[in-house]
């Protein structure tokens, strides 16, 4: 009951002509960005990010928000129009979607995607106002230890569970954590990885790194690919929904929710492999089986659902733990450093007024995204004919000038041209850049517990192993690990009995696989969302 | 001597065809139909989609002009693509079909038409759409 009291008077809160300004630009942007493959909500949030450090808290993670879901709307469209994703978080909506515009059913895909991310945004983020809550009462019991755990587990989950392999997920986050030790280490005071420029002494700004690495590296990923055929995009008049439609999307869009707003929650969870679930799933309880890889509308109802679930849920490890578990809750993370927020479970009780009034607004701007896009995806659809050169001039001109407005020193230009280097390379190999950004954001978070653990204990290590939650975590790390060999061994022991059984073997051979176009799925996806 | 259009499908690049088939059959020439994609954009409008090419190439054989229908893929400016096709093939004339365009318009975006007009080596017949 307290929470829907809260609830209630975060909506008086946000019910104010500047909030809802904000809501508004924050998901127009947002379903712009995300109409526009290369360019996502991440890389948008940290373009923004210096322009909102002269705001209002909430106004800004208002906006913020409003990005992150209209993303989840913007990247329907181009998967379903050019087939092309938008965003990773619709690249299963392009399999379905684009098969139906191309039958002559855009409109209905369109109108399919978004209700259904209606619909699941706004049961999403009812369960983030129920669920939060509990979670945060849970934690604000944890101490250091646990803390220090949990962290592990978001780092090994980003890293091992996403993208193709666990070395460049580790690789990638290693990169990350020696970005986030730069300075001056703050418990002893020793400079850490300065090389005696006294410009590094107070750490590179997180805005430089998630500036260059997301803007300056897509950018200089696009120079070198600039050249490409376009495409006819499949004219489309207002997106509508017939009966029958609707009598096929209902149950998608529910579905698609269930499994969506738990990964959102999950350390490594995002939106990719909820969509991909979500589309296996419809795919096995269709009655139209056969018209799977035609054109099935569920196809599309089921992964868009899941995406916006998924968005919600990621808001709460995001808002309860201070735990980000995509690229663009850790930068909003950033965000709330920046104003001097502490992240984490006493945010709520420090904070409520502005947590709560972030909820109450997820809603209106999910309401916003639908009157925004169901009448509107066609138009959406022309940004798609702005030439990349002006597109990316654009943002390398808002990145220079973001990177130089946080210390006005010409030697952050050069960090952010160097981090846009790396942002290159990351993608040129393959390199996962979620692990990345959450080593930086995360990981000066994760040493400051970890000592303070070891503190506690006075230097013994067993001090880090406090208390069942932590065991869990250690566990869970344990079994991420150790799972490939595991499954090795598995390999080489049914290998050796069963060579005349071939039958069981094609069966046990379609489990290890499903798993692995999952893991396929994602690290073309990481690009596509940097 | 061949008739080079500049074809869009648009209404303007509809009336550049047609004058082209006429002018083409009053003097007993072959009409060249040119169809520019931008390759920095994701989706160009001015992309003639294949199926309109096909009906291009249909109408072109029913009147009995001889004719060719080329797509150009490459580089990002329609007005270059088609001087140097002009440079290349040396038509009599170019057809290209013309509309109102704002000061401020041309300022941002330029107009392929101007440039074709004030550049083209050949005479530049320009037709509006009725």
């Amino acid at each position: 009951m307290d929470n829907i009291s809260n609830l209630i008077s975060g909506f008086g809160h946000v019910l104010t002509p500047m909030n809802l300004l904000f809501a508004l630009i924050g998901v127009t942007i947002g379903t712009a960005v995300g109409v526009l493959p290369g360019i996502g909500p991440a890389m948008t949030v940290a373009l923004l990010l210096p322009v909102t450090y002269g705001l209002e808290p909430t106004q800004a993670l208002i906006m913020f928000a409003g990005i992150f879901y209209g993303g989840m709307y913007g990247g329907s469209t181009t998967s379903i129009l050019l087939n092309t994703p938008g965003e990773s978080s619709s690249v299963v909506t392009a399999i379905e979607g684009n098969k139906m515009a191309k039958a002559g059913r855009a409109s209905q895909a369109l109108a399919t995607a978004a209700i259904g991310s209606f619909v699941a945004g706004t049961i999403g983020t009812l369960l983030l106002a129920l669920v939060m809550p509990q979670v945060v009462k849970f934690a604000v019991s944890l101490g250091a230890p646990e803390y220090f755990a949990i962290m592990l587990v978001a780092f090994v989950g980003a890293s091992a569970v996403l993208g193709s392999s666990r070395i460049r997920g580790f690789a990638a986050l290693l990169v990350g954590l020696a970005i986030g030790i730069i300075g001056i280490d703050k418990v002893t005071g020793q400079q850490r990885l300065t090389f005696g420029v006294p410009q590094l002494a107070d750490g590179i700004d997180v805005v430089v790194v998630a500036v260059g690495l997301f803007a300056v590296g897509e950018a200089l990923w696009v120079a070198a690919h600039l050249r490409r055929k376009a495409a006819g995009v499949i004219p489309v008049g207002r997106p509508w929904m017939g009966r029958d439609d609707w009598g096929r999307s209902w149950k998608p869009w529910l579905r698609g929710t269930a499994f969506g707003f738990p990964f959102g929650a999950l350390p490594a969870g995002g939106a990719e492999i909820p969509t991909f679930l979500s589309y296996m799933t419809e795919r096995k309880l269709s009655k139209r089986p056969e018209e799977f890889g035609k054109g099935a509308i569920e196809g599309v109802a089921g992964p868009e659902a899941a995406n916006n679930a998924s968005a919600a849920g990621t808001l709460v490890p995001m808002l309860a733990l201070g735990l980000p578990t995509n690229a663009t809750a850790a930068i909003m993370l950033a965000a709330l450093q920046g104003w001097g927020l502490e992240p984490g479970p006493l945010l709520m009780e420090k904070q409520p007024v502005l947590v709560w009034t972030l909820v109450a607004s997820l809603f209106i701007g999910n309401t916003m995204l639908l009157l925004l896009n169901l009448p509107l995806a066609p138009a959406w659809a022309k940004l798609l004919q702005i030439p990349r050169p002006y597109l990316y001039a654009g943002i390398l001109f808002f990145a220079s000038m973001g990177a130089y407005a946080v210390n006005a020193q010409p030697f952050d230009l050069f960090l952010l041209l160097g981090l846009g280097l790396v942002g290159f390379v990351l993608r040129r190999f393959g390199l996962p850049v979620l692990p990345l950004i959450i080593g930086v954001i995360l990981g000066p978070l994760a040493e400051l517990q970890g000592r303070r653990s070891l503190q506690l204990s006075g230097g013994d290590l067993g001090g880090l192993i406090g208390g069942p939650v932590a065991w869990v975590c250690f566990a869970i790390i344990a079994v991420v690990l150790l799972w490939p060999l595991g499954r090795l061994a598995q390999r080489a022991w049914s290998q050796r009995p069963g060579g005349t059984d071939g039958g069981s073997h094609g069966g046990s051979g379609t489990g290890p696989d499903g798993g692995g176009s999952t893991g396929s799925v994602s690290p073309a996806t990481t690009e596509v969302k940097a | 001597m061949t008739i080079l259009v500049g074809y869009i499908p648009t209404a303007q690049g509809e009336a550049a065809l047609a004058a082209a088939i006429v002018e083409a059959k009053a003097h007993d020439e072959a009409v060249l139909v040119i169809n520019m994609s931008r390759d920095d954009k994701l989706v160009d409008a001015h992309r003639a989609a294949g199926s309109d090419l096909d009906r291009l190439d249909r109408d072109l054989a029913e009147s009995g002009v001889p004719h060719e229908v080329r797509r150009i893929e490459h580089g990002t400016d329609p007005a270059d693509q088609i001087l140097d096709v002009v440079d290349s093939e040396h038509p009599r004339m170019l057809v290209i079909g013309l509309r109102h365009r704002s000061a401020v318009g041309k300022l941002l975006l330029g107009s392929t038409a101007q440039r074709l007009l004030l550049d083209a080596t050949c005479p530049v017949l320009a037709v509006k759409a009725d």
